[in-house]
């Protein structure tokens, strides 16, 4: 049934992934810009990895509203991990603490929640219930993220389709993971409790650079709404993907829109790779009925072992167990993801769920590489009763890890006679994901019974649409009509620019390649001088327009007024010139290219209109000073 | 009225409900004028308004939809929640101390109310057990509900129903005694509790959780295993407070029922000793005695319950600008004690002493305590005092207010003597006067002092 082998990430074509039943959607996380947090009055948007004091916490799996526990909660509750949240005085209070109730949702990010969906096409709910969404990694001191779903059944035009939008919520964020290491887990918690918005796509995409395309429209489409933050971990994308036959797998915080794809692309052959497992499985004859292992203490076996790893184990007084996964010769190489194999399946799993975090944690009798003595794995096999087809993996920690470890061993691999286990998986550096916790279903949501629910009147939204801009994908098609430069469209579609453009060129008669430019390319440029500068706000644009609209300043003022402001913060204009200053600089100008020696003549001219800009430049248009003294421009200027 | 069949529903949205004969939990796809909505119908506050209606999406999300929008609601099913937690019988283990569990409500037993849609105390505490198993690694536990209601809604029926079940128990040889109790009013209970109940040879341990039960974050689970723990295997038999030390999860305090009190509207660390230090520390894995003045476990059954209580008993919290009218109308309303929280020393203003003289005339039992919380009455240091006492005011130590309402209240049960009634008064029964006042009995550190900082940044908070 499933042939097909995985080629090359480079060598994959839309038909190969229409074979395998490619399949992939997206959830969005984008922070919102608002100067406060969600749900308590902390400045928002203020990172340092200082801290001035430390909570301990533990969290304990509470019933769902429908009266059932999560699986996740479960799991998370048998890591048993002690919390340790890293807090700063002037980015975390008490509420972030979880020793203050909420304070009413911070309106301006509710109000941004609802003008991007509007922005989507969702249809908005009427009343807006906040939800406690379970996180027992201890992500969210509370143990739960406060969150409500704003909108639902939007939808975004890609290719000749459509992208559909499921649903949109806004929520707070989480904290920072520091380390996680044995049984405790440090957080750091500036980022907790910031604004953000999380997307939904349908499992829309059937490429991995389809869900990379969507993602980036997506992003530019938010952004145009200059509601939104930008800059490192602003926004992140959760990436679902499944294949014909297997599971939806949920890939954690993609930092990185073009990391998407090569991680769609491994996790999709992941999946594809453990579906033909479970075909030799079956061929095997073992079937999650006839599925047999056994687990045995073989730490006096391994006392005077030679294999590092173990030997410091034994040295602390841990347990070694021994699992026999009877008829999985080989089975433990067999591979998953580029050079990853079904091994580490296992040991991720041991590491997340028995906090056995220093690697290795698992060694097994399939391994090629360094391991135990073979008169080793030979005594273990006669002691626990292995045949030639069975493989053995070792675990080793403390008596109580080492049992769970073991325990999640047999779990892994039977769950492989079954299918793909439901997981959210955390992305890698090198494009491949590994096990992060059992996807979390519905039964996690409980609803918040802090917080009243908020009626949206119909009033409040039509008063947003009016502040919404035209979409992303309407003004680049009118942009492209205008023939303004193609290096620009697409940022200032994206920029929150596009209506102040559409007023200067509407209203104002501007030509539209030179406000593009002003807008976009000018302070892209200016970015190089000052890195550290915030965007230009609409409203000192329009001063600046104005000024130029009302022959203040000439269009090379428009350039300087930008770096001044961005340089002092305050707008400054330089006067324009007045016709007999100009011709006296002209002239003051003309005796010093005189005194100069300059042997190529045809550059004279332009040496004399370097001189004369830098005395005038702002002030005057270039062409008046080119006009003037009878250049006709052949040069760059 | 909505029925249970329309929980929580009313006005146009219980209307549009029947209109399609849409029962609460109905699985319903919903079309309204702006788009359709697939879910489950669910109950709805009481307190929200009548235009909406809440329904459960297949994320897990709940939104509220205008009925007026609704065109079609088209039911495909039911699925009703049964919010239980799985009630498992207690293993007995004949090597281990008998303990009794007494539930008064609070959110240590708490769940879901789907007609406020806040939380309510409704757990029984047997339930409890069912969400902390380790509680049988300390002892064989029996659990009784006495009431379930929220700790403001205490009251002396409660009260004294509550030492007559702690009598009983110990009459029955249990080897300690939790209180499950809603915070706020803990520290009333604590102190009526140790009037009421005298020379308990075992623990009496109150506790709750300043973070419902059905949060991930609750500090309910490790209240109930510190409490527990107290009762089971401390040798301190008196009415105590067990609640969290630090607002981390590492241990817990056990207070001293007279001196105790609750300090922040919301920290988990929320009860303090007042005017002294606690009793001991109290971990899941030890617990640390930090002084050794307490009564020790006995192995007899000499408890004393005396459940009189006089509720004609007020407190009077001064503000400058009080008028005689405040205790006017107490006279005037047959009360038959006041306690007043003065301020500083212990004082109130000169246009109330017509007043107090009255209360004395009509021999009105007044004492005073005073406001700071910290510190003693002293009513010689000033002639205001000594006017006042010179009115019949009695100073009451460093006894803090709500105590002195609680055994005022206890002692005019006793007698209507005023002299005897000051005897009980001023003879500490339970730590609520103290001869002397430790100098790290008032420590409430000031944060942004640089010296303070550096020990936050070095102990867990």
């Amino acid at each position: 049934m499933h042939k097909f082998i995985f080629k090359p990430f480079d060598e994959m074509t839309e038909k190969d992934y229409a074979m395998v039943g490619f399949k992939s959607g997206l959830e969005i996380h984008q922070q919102l810009l608002t100067e406060k947090k969600l749900f308590c009055r902390c400045p928002a948007g203020r990172y340092s990895d200082k801290y001035d004091a430390e909570i301990l916490r533990h969290m304990r799996p509470t019933l769902s509203e429908l009266g059932e526990y999560d699986g996740t909660a479960l799991m998370e509750f048998k890591t048993k991990k002690e919390i340790i949240y890293r807090i700063k005085r002037e980015t975390v209070c008490t509420y972030e603490m979880d020793d203050t109730p909420p304070f009413q949702i911070d309106e301006h990010a509710l109000d941004s929640a609802l003008a991007i969906g509007m922005l989507y096409g969702c249809t908005m709910v009427d009343e807006v219930h906040i939800a406690r969404k379970q996180y027992l990694d201890g992500s969210i001191p509370t143990g739960f993220q406060r969150t409500a779903i704003v909108g639902v059944d939007g939808k975004i035009p890609y290719k000749n389709r459509e992208i559909k939008i499921i649903q949109l919520s806004i929520e707070e964020d989480a904290c920072r993971e520091v380390s996680d290491i044995g049984h405790r887990r440090v957080y750091i918690t500036d980022r907790l409790g910031m604004p953000l918005i999380e997307t939904v796509t349908g499992p829309d995409m059937r490429t991995p650079i389809e869900v990379a395309e969507v993602a980036q429209i997506c992003r530019r489409l938010v952004r145009s709404t200059g509601r939104v933050r930008t800059g490192i971990g602003a926004g992140r994308e959760d990436v679902n993907v499944s294949v014909t036959g297997g599971t939806r797998i949920e890939i954690k915080g993609v930092p990185r829109i073009v990391s998407i794809p090569l991680l769609t692309y491994n996790e999709a052959m992941r999946q594809w790779n453990l579906l033909r497992l479970r075909e030799e499985l079956k061929r095997r004859g073992i079937t999650e009925k006839s599925f047999k292992s056994k687990t045995e203490n073989v730490t006096k076996i391994l006392r005077k072992t030679r294999y590092q790893p173990i030997q410091n184990a034994i040295e602390q007084g841990m347990k070694i167990n021994c699992v026999l996964l009877q008829g999985y010769k080989g089975l433990l190489r067999w591979q998953t993801q580029t050079d990853t194999y079904f091994s580490r399946e296992i040991s991720d799993r041991v590491r997340v769920v028995a906090c056995l975090t220093t690697l290795p944690n698992i060694i097994h009798s399939d391994s090629s590489g360094d391991t135990i003595a073979a008169s080793e794995w030979q005594n273990i096999k006669k002691q626990i009763g292995g045949k030639d087809d069975d493989t053995l993996v070792l675990v080793w920690g403390d008596e109580q890890d080492a049992n769970t470890g073991a325990q999640e061993i047999v779990i892994r691999a039977k769950e492989a006679t079954i299918g793909i286990p439901s997981e959210t998986r955390q992305a890698f550096r090198d494009g491949t994901n590994g096990f992060e916790r059992i996807l979390p279903g519905p039964d996690r949501m409980y609803p918040d019974t802090d917080l009243p629910p908020k009626r949206i009147e119909d009033e409040k939204l039509e008063k947003l649409c009016l502040t919404l801009p035209n979409r992303i994908w309407e003004n680049e098609k009118w942009y492209r009509k205008l023939k303004i430069p193609p290096n620009v469209i697409e940022p200032l579609a994206a920029s929150k620019y596009t209506k102040l453009f559409e007023m200067l060129v509407k209203n104002s008669k501007l030509n539209p390649t030179f406000v593009a430019v002003a807008l976009i390319q000018y302070q892209k440029r200016l970015k190089t001088y000052f890195p550290k500068a915030k965007q230009i706000e609409i409203e000192t644009f329009e001063e600046i327009f104005e000024a130029f609209k009302s022959g203040i300043i000439s269009r090379e003022g428009i350039f300087l007024a930008m770096k001044s402001f961005l340089e002092s913060g305050k707008l400054r204009f330089a006067k324009k010139i007045k016709s007999t200053e100009l011709t006296k600089v002209i002239k003051d100008s003309k005796i010093a290219t005189k005194k100069m020696k300059i042997q190529n003549e045809e550059k004279k001219t332009e040496i004399l209109i370097g001189l004369i800009m830098n005395k005038v430049r702002g002030k005057i248009d270039g062409k008046l000073v080119a006009d003037k003294i009878g250049f006709s421009g052949k040069g760059k200027r | 009225m909505a029925t249970d069949e329309y929980k929580g529903y009313r006005g146009e949205a219980l209307s549009t409900l029947k209109n399609f004969n849409a029962l609460v939990w109905s699985d319903v796809e919903i079309k309204t004028s702006k788009g359709s909505y697939t879910g489950i119908i669910l109950p709805r506050s009481e307190t929200a308004d009548p235009l909406h209606v809440v329904i459960k999406l297949r994320s897990g999300y709940n939104i509220g939809i205008a009925a007026n929008k609704i065109q079609n609601i088209k039911i495909a099913g039911r699925k009703e929640a049964h919010y239980k937690i799985p009630e498992k019988e207690f293993p007995f283990d004949p090597k281990k101390p008998n303990v009794k569990l007494l539930g008064t409500g609070g959110t240590i037993a708490s769940r879901l109310d789907y007609r406020t849609g806040a939380v309510i105390p409704a757990f029984s505490p047997g339930e409890l057990y069912g969400s902390v198993p380790e509680l049988a690694d300390i002892c064989n536990l029996e659990t009784e509900k006495l009431y379930g209601v929220f700790s403001e809604n205490m009251g002396p029926e409660q009260w004294r129903g509550t030492a007559e079940a702690i009598g009983r128990e110990i009459e029955k040889g249990v080897q300690g005694i939790v209180i499950g109790h809603g915070t706020d009013t803990m520290h009333h209970t604590a102190a009526i509790l140790s009037f009421m109940v005298q020379n308990s040879p075992v623990p009496i341990v109150m506790v709750g959780s300043q973070r419902s039960s059905d949060r991930p974050s609750s500090d309910a689970a490790l209240n109930l295993q510190h409490s527990v723990k107290t009762a089971a295997e401390s040798d301190i038999a008196e009415v105590m407070v067990c609640m969290f030390g630090p607002t981390s999860d590492t241990y817990g305090l056990l207070h001293r029922g007279t001196r105790v009190r609750k300090m922040h509207s919301s920290y988990r660390s929320t009860f303090r000793t007042i005017g002294d230090i606690p009793i001991a520390m109290v971990s899941t894995e030890k617990i640390t005695p930090i002084r050794n003045d307490y009564k020790k476990r006995r192995n007899d059954k000499n408890v004393i319950v005396n459940t009189a209580f006089e509720e004609k008993v007020s407190i009077v919290y001064y503000y400058p600008n009080m008028k005689p009218d405040i205790i006017d109308s107490l006279i005037d309303n047959d009360y038959k004690g006041i306690v007043i929280a003065g301020t500083g020393l212990g004082h109130v203003n000169k246009p109330l002493y017509p007043a107090l003289k009255r209360a004395k005339e009509k021999g009105i039992a007044v004492y005073m305590t005073v406001q700071t919380l910290w510190g003693y009455v002293q009513m010689y240091v000033y002639d205001t005092g000594r006017d006042m006492m010179e009115l019949g005011v009695i100073p009451g130590a460093n006894m803090l207010p709500e105590v002195g309402y609680m055994k005022l209240g206890w002692a005019l049960g006793q007698t209507n003597d005023l002299e005897k009634v000051r005897d009980i008064m001023m003879t500490p029964i339970a730590g609520e006067i103290t001869e002397r006042e430790p100098s790290n009995g008032y420590l409430i550190f000031q944060g942004g002092i640089p010296e303070v900082e550096e020990f936050i940044s070095k102990y867990r908070k």
